[in-house]
């Protein structure tokens, strides 16, 4: 399987989710973990729009803990992100190679 | 007596930082001298609501605000343009706030003695 992207950083401060954007090609993975989930706020201008059209491409996970942590609820999350667990954060370690860090 | 004001622009569960600055601000009120606190760019997500972690090292911050009346902090302030650009309003804030517009902040920072960026 294709390269899983680990993106830490949120889109209001930094660019790295759209620097990685850039550089992913299809078949790989992006899990957006610590203040990296505030990329999924639906309404932000931040970042959905570059989400949505990377979407076809590569699939966008958030890690469900960091956003509860976070206080971002499941209805403003934006459409088409998987939230996912510690556990599925291990198995998209285990069929992705290798695995890049945007910090 | 000085007029200061911290502000805050780092969203929470960033290392120590926020506890830090809720330490100074606590300080620098207990000393009776005048504290504001205005939220700036990701900052305003450490007021968001619903912080709720399973996780006992990301423990909310929000509630640490609410204290901030005790120690008389004279007010908490918000851009409107911070929030709206993620999607937040003051419903989505777990404290009252006042809010103040981006063309407001220079004329703001200017009227305080001394500015402490967080």
């Amino acid at each position: 399987m294709g390269v899983l992207h680990l993106v830490n950083r949120s889109p209001g401060e930094s660019l790295a989710l759209a620097q990685c954007l850039e550089r992913a090609c299809a078949g790989d993975a992006v899990l957006l973990l610590e203040s990296g989930v505030y990329a999924v706020l639906k309404d932000s201008v931040f970042a959905p729009t570059r989400l949505v059209e990377s979407m076809p491409r590569v699939a966008i996970h958030a890690l469900a803990p960091d956003l509860a942590a976070r206080g971002i609820a499941a209805e403003e999350v934006l459409a088409g992100v998987v939230l996912i667990d510690y556990v599925g954060f291990v198995e998209l370690s285990v069929i992705h190679t290798p695995i890049i860090s945007w910090n | 007596m000085k007029n200061f004001l911290f502000v805050l622009r780092h969203p929470p569960h960033e290392g120590a930082g926020i506890r830090e600055s809720l330490d100074m601000v606590m300080t620098v009120a207990a000393f009776d001298q005048s504290v504001r606190v205005l939220f700036l760019d990701d900052g305003v997500f450490l007021l968001k609501l619903g912080q709720c972690p399973h996780n006992p090292n990301l423990k909310p911050t929000s509630p640490l605000f609410a204290a901030l009346e005790i120690y008389d902090v004279e007010g908490l302030w918000v851009e409107q343009e911070s929030l709206a650009e993620r999607g937040l309003g003051l419903a989505n804030l777990i404290l009252p706030v006042q809010t103040i517009r981006r063309e407001e902040i220079a004329f703001f920072l200017a009227t305080a003695d001394i500015v402490v960026a967080c």
